[in-house]
């Protein structure tokens, strides 16, 4: 934290990124955005002129930016216990109405969490009759998801998580290690769909019965996760699931009276009204 | 008895600890008087992956209910606040909070100087932080960058500390203005507390 920037300094970048790329971050949580940029300014020793300079002037550094700028820190089977309430309550309650069901992984990150899904549903019998999407805003970290590798050294953390989680089996008979990645199996790939989607700007395309997104709404304001909750809740099939974040609450959202709690630990919701 | 000469301008009190605090921090909350006008936001390492007990601990003998706060919780005058297990803990200008699972800082999330610093961005010269015993460098910028807003800085005294790294970081970092043993700081807070009554 060498540097200092003020709020008129990223003023400045969200409304240049608004007008020359149609990507909408002014209505990100002040105090995080301002880490990610003092971040990259670090990671690349830039000045904040020299930041607007090159966003201006070379539009294929937008990619790069945007990887930078997100937040892509996640983990396979990340609180345990809200992946046993997945496996024990939530989806049995889903199978009870529909043989076949798509769920939808909205902020994808790198991976671990639809990776997660797809082990999950393996060990439930039921991987080849749900659907999988899984969508985020930075096409970097799309690309390295739909690779499956991951370094093995967080390895040892994923697998506390499954331990945890109570798995069947162990998370090793789901990669290979190769050249320090550990490479997951191909076959955990079949079912799922990798999409570029902008939860801010993007439109509603499909209908599911479970949403996960955890952790990603964090990094809006109050007002934009109000308007997210209600494209969630547009792309919720009526008594569909949304399952956010432990610290997360729909508490201040308009839509938060169409929704009931199932579980108010793990944080996981049921649509009852249109 | 007004000993440090305080006034009742201040808006928050914030507290970073991580090993040997957790006796300090129970004897402050224990003792803290049931009235305490500002909020009290504290950062405190802690094991990652256990979400759970934590808070209920310091709250068995706190005379002010502990909440772990959820994403974008108004700050409330009184309340008492936790960073909640592996997020770090932003204080945002209209004074709330934003938590966050960013990349770890001084090998910590949630981390002490993300605390710190965003809550001496809001409240400016009107905060009060409280450094306590601690292994890492955690919270020494946090400290510095509330001293450099004009706020009021606080820190153990090395020699109770089981650990000392931390309160002598910041003291190596900025200017401390009250170097304190736990009871002193119980005091001190007793005597802000009096100036808003």
């Amino acid at each position: 934290m060498i540097q200092d920037i003020d709020i008129a300094d990223l003023k400045r970048i969200t409304e240049l990124i608004q007008s020359k790329y149609n990507y909408d971050f002014r209505n990100y949580a002040m105090s995080s955005f301002k880490r990610r940029i003092l971040r990259m300014l670090d990671l690349k020793n830039m000045s904040i002129e020299a930041l607007l300079k090159k966003l201006n002037e070379q539009p294929g550094f937008i990619e790069e930016f945007l990887d930078e700028l997100t937040v892509n820190v996640t983990e396979m089977f990340r609180d345990p216990g809200f992946w046993r309430i997945l496996r024990d309550e939530i989806i049995p309650s889903i199978l009870l109405n529909h043989k076949q069901f798509k769920i939808w992984h909205a902020g994808c990150s790198s991976g671990e969490e639809v990776y997660s899904m797809a082990i999950l549903l393996k060990e439930m019998g039921i991987f080849n009759d749900v659907q999988l999407v899984a969508s985020d805003l930075d096409i970097n970290i799309l690309e390295k998801a739909k690779t499956g590798a991951y370094p093995v050294k967080n390895m040892e953390l994923n697998e506390k998580n499954y331990i945890r989680f109570e798995g069947k089996r162990t998370l090793k008979d789901y990669y290979k290690e190769e050249n320090g990645k550990a490479i997951l199996d191909r076959e955990l790939m079949r079912n799922i769909t990798f999409r570029r989607h902008d939860l801010v700007l993007g439109e509603v395309f499909n209908k599911f019965d479970l949403i996960l997104c955890r952790n990603v709404m964090i990094y809006f304001n109050q007002s934009l996760q109000n308007e997210v909750l209600k494209k969630f809740h547009e792309s919720l099939f009526k008594y569909g699931y949304l399952a956010i974040g432990s610290k997360e609450s729909l508490i201040w959202c308009d839509v938060a009276n169409r929704f009931i709690v199932v579980n108010n630990e793990e944080k996981v919701y049921k649509k009852i009204k249109d | 008895m007004n000993k440090y000469n305080l006034n009742n301008s201040y808006k928050a009190v914030v507290i970073g600890g991580s090993a040997g605090s957790f006796q300090g921090i129970v004897k402050i909350l224990s003792q803290l008087p049931k009235t305490f006008p500002l909020p009290i936001i504290m950062c405190l390492h802690r094991l990652k992956h256990v979400r759970n007990g934590f808070v209920e601990a310091l709250s068995i003998k706190s005379v002010v209910q502990v909440t772990e706060p959820y994403d974008k919780e108004p700050i409330k005058k009184g309340g008492v606040y936790l960073a909640p297990s592996n997020y770090h803990m932003s204080v945002e200008i209209g004074h709330h909070f934003a938590l966050s699972t960013e990349e770890m800082v001084n090998n910590s999330r949630p981390a002490i100087d993300i605390t710190l610093a965003t809550s001496a961005f809001v409240y400016r010269d009107k905060l009060i932080g409280i450094l306590l015993s601690g292994a890492n460098r955690d919270g020494g910028l946090g400290m510095k960058a509330i001293k450099d807003k004009g706020g009021l800085t606080i820190v153990q005294e090395p020699t109770e500390c089981m650990i000392d790294t931390m309160p002598k970081a910041a003291m190596a970092l900025t200017t401390i203005d009250y170097v304190m043993k736990v009871d002193q700081i119980v005091e001190f807070l007793k005597e802000l507390d009096r100036q808003y009554k």
